[in-house]
């Protein structure tokens, strides 16, 4: 064998030798790559300096001088161009997070309505899923926000179903307790609680392994996570002020406001994607075989350990990739913000465009933040994908 | 959607940018037509009638640059711009002018790769705002919610005037001037800002134009003025001595009703601005008739401001600071000669 594999490699010449030939290939793929790349930027470096247009990310230094509408961190106009684009981001990343979760929620309930023996609760779900999955997400935004502006009264006619709450086409406005150090602990409670559960799940599926004895994760879980803050804000003095919205001028002052602009375009993605991932359920839940189901119950298991031992572990290896997906879809359409007023990334970024004159840069850091998201997304969907994916035995 | 816009620019100015660029001058008889970068949507300046004729005081003026170069004012091909485009698109060289109320700064004659040539409209920024809510001057709207165009220097100026002033506000940037006119009109604002003219132009539309005024504060500076890219010195001055035409014109009392009349004029002014006496035209490497043809077939700066923004229009607006110097105004054109 050795001797006639020898002689076969000495006698094909050069170009004829697969592996050699594929080599040369992606050598001259790569080349023709570079240089491409390297015509391009040297020539609109080139250009950009004959037509004197100002380059470079100094600008991020330089003083935003425009207001921007809502805001998680302190910002106003006399702070620079790179806090104006972090509160993009954060904007963008508020409506996505939120978004996602909402999504997930929704869909889930949709698919399983979806597949239900139920004539009218089917019908309404199909009915649901085709409606909203057929209308271009633009449009669905642009309905919402009329809405919105449209039907709701100006601030000095605000809807108020019972004190501290507010309704009208400034937003949603609402009292929040007043700022005291105590909510900071409660906040850090909620975390440590959220590790105990985690320690105890892992205790418990240890102890279960060895014994056989069931302990009430679940109920003890919740208790924790309402308790320890309970505790916490009691031992912090168990402060009641609240910040109540006032009509003053123009607007409410004080509490929290919800604004139409966030409250539309959160709206528009949830009920849009939501349709989709309804479909990506339904497909991930039909994918179980019926006999699954029927051995489970022979062998005793109570429909919630049905739904969580047998259907889902094996339902969800067929949803993850696909939500994923839809995930990154609702991120994207996000962007569809600056059509609506909400102040997201891109219309920080366009802003700035504009005041500076600086397209390319601009540009490149709408697209690096974009990938930024969507790569994290992915990164911990596939994350969670290989811990669901069935270890086969 | 919008990014898929400025990304497309941008590829262009990759595209572009491999094209030695020769002058704009020579290009543009070449092919035959000037492309020019107006509003699209803004009524009195830049936009199509309901017969697809583009009417307005910045088309006019781009027709009198198509008459100095080409003789008839219809060699222009209209490329409809956003405030966020109109830069870019002129930086790669898809439009070879840009008359599209654009204000004049430092930064974009500079930063930008742009020359600006002489003002056609002196504008400054105000507040259109519904009478019901009572307020008399801008500084009684310390809190308000401000619908603003974004890509304008209107954010940036209307920031400004609300912090010099330490009063707070909350503004809504909505990109489409029509989905944003709508907003407000809705009362999702208490008031909107922008350049004068355009607010004149958005109360003519709204439901009830009687229920809105505009404030009488003017918070900035809006020059006006037709741009060019940047070190293309001779087409710079074409556009500029095209739109300096109309106001001279105006000033030794030319329109175009009485421009052949004029031709057997005595004075000696009159005689080399309309190229009896030759010298303006080859100056400028353009037809000694120029200024004659533009007064013929365009009018004087007195007639298309009139006929496009003035007080029998449906904007209403009055010379103001647009008057001929002689009249107290800031339209003054240097010697033709």
């Amino acid at each position: 064998m050795n001797t006639i594999n020898n002689k076969n490699s000495e006698d094909i010449s050069f170009w004829y030798d697969p592996d050699k030939r594929s080599i040369l290939y992606q050598i001259g793929a790569a080349c023709l790559f570079a240089f491409v790349a390297w015509y391009l930027i040297s020539n609109t470096m080139a250009n950009l300096e004959r037509q004197s247009i100002a380059t470079g990310f100094g600008f991020l230094h330089k003083e935003a001088a425009f207001e921007i509408g809502e805001s998680l961190i302190e910002y106003s106009a006399a702070d620079r161009y790179a806090r104006a684009l972090s509160v993009g981001f954060l904007n963008t990343l508020l409506v996505s997070f939120i978004g996602i979760i909402l999504t997930v929620i929704l869909g889930t309930f949709l698919g399983v309505a979806r597949l239900s023996k139920n004539w009218l609760i089917n019908k309404c779900a199909t009915g649901y899923i085709e409606l909203f999955q057929d209308i271009p997400i633009l449009l669905q935004l642009f309905f919402w926000y009329a809405f919105f502006y449209e039907m709701l009264p100006s601030p000095r006619e605000a809807l108020s179903p019972f004190n501290g709450l507010f309704l009208c086409n400034r937003g949603l406005i609402f009292g929040i307790p007043q700022a005291h150090p105590v909510y900071k602990y409660m906040a850090m409670a909620i975390l440590i609680a959220v590790i105990i559960m985690f320690l105890l799940k892992k205790w418990a599926q240890k102890r279960q392994d060895l014994t056989g004895k069931a302990f009430p994760v679940f109920y003890t879980s919740i208790a924790l996570i309402l308790g320890l803050p309970f505790v916490s804000w009691l031992i912090g003095g168990a402060p009641t002020e609240m910040s109540v919205p006032v009509l003053k001028g123009f607007n409410f002052k004080g509490g929290l406001t919800i604004s139409p602009e966030f409250a539309a375009l959160l709206l528009g993605l949830v009920l849009y994607t939501a349709a989709f991932v309804a479909e990506v359920v339904r497909a991930g839940i039909q994918s179980v075989n019926k006999g699954q189901t029927e051995a489970a119950m022979a062998i005793g298991l109570k429909p919630g350990q049905l739904l969580n031992l047998i259907i889902l572990p094996q339902a969800l290896r067929v949803i993850i990739p696909p939500l994923t997906s839809q995930m990154l879809n609702l991120t994207k359409n996000s962007s569809l913000a600056v059509a609506i007023g909400y102040p997201d990334f891109v219309s920080v970024a366009g802003t700035a465009i504009n005041q500076t004159g600086q397209a390319i840069e601009g540009v490149l850091l709408i697209m690096i933040v974009y990938l930024i998201f969507s790569l994290s997304t992915s990164a911990f969907m596939n994350w969670y994908n290989k811990k669901m994916a069935i270890i086969e035995r | 959607m919008k990014v898929l816009k400025v990304l497309a620019v941008c590829i262009t100015v990759l595209a572009m940018s491999t094209l030695t660029m020769a002058g704009t001058l020579e290009d543009v008889r070449a092919k035959g037509w000037i492309q020019a970068g107006v509003n699209g949507s803004l009524f009195g300046f830049g936009k199509a009638d309901d017969k697809g004729v583009w009417r307005g005081l910045d088309v006019d003026s781009a027709r009198a640059v198509s008459v100095a170069v080409f003789g008839s004012p219809d060699k222009l091909k209209f490329t409809p711009l956003t405030a966020k485009t109109r830069f870019t698109a002129l930086q790669s060289g898809e439009i070879d002018v840009l008359f599209r109320n654009c204000t004049q700064t430092l930064s974009r004659d500079t930063a930008l790769g742009l020359d600006f040539a002489v003002v056609n409209y002196y504008d400054g920024q105000g507040f259109l705002i519904p009478k019901k809510l009572g307020v008399k001057s801008a500084k009684e709207l310390d809190g308000a919610t401000v619908c603003v165009l974004p890509g304008t220097t209107t954010e940036m100026n209307v920031a400004d005037y609300f912090r010099t002033n330490g009063m707070k506000m909350n503004p809504v940037v909505i990109e489409d001037t029509a989905e944003l006119a709508k907003a407000f009109f809705a009362g999702r604002c208490d008031c909107l800002t922008s350049d004068a003219s355009q607010l004149a132009g958005t109360r003519a539309v709204a439901p009830n134009p009687d229920d809105y005024m505009i404030l009488p504060d003017i918070i900035s500076k809006e020059p006006l003025a037709p741009a060019v890219r940047h070190g293309d010195n001779q087409w710079k001055d074409i556009v500029n001595y095209s739109v300096l035409a109309m106001i001279n014109a105006e000033e030794l009392g030319i329109t175009s009703k009485n421009v052949d009349e004029m031709l057997k004029s005595k004075n000696p002014k009159i005689q080399r601005f309309l190229g009896v006496t030759k010298g303006n035209g080859k100056a400028l490497g353009l037809d000694e008739k120029f200024a004659y043809n533009i007064i013929k077939m365009v009018g004087n700066y007195g007639e298309i401001f009139e006929r496009n923004v003035g007080v029998n229009t449906q904007l209403g607006i009055e010379r103001g600071l647009n008057a001929l110097w002689t009249d107290g105004g800031l339209m003054y054109s240097p010697p033709f000669k």
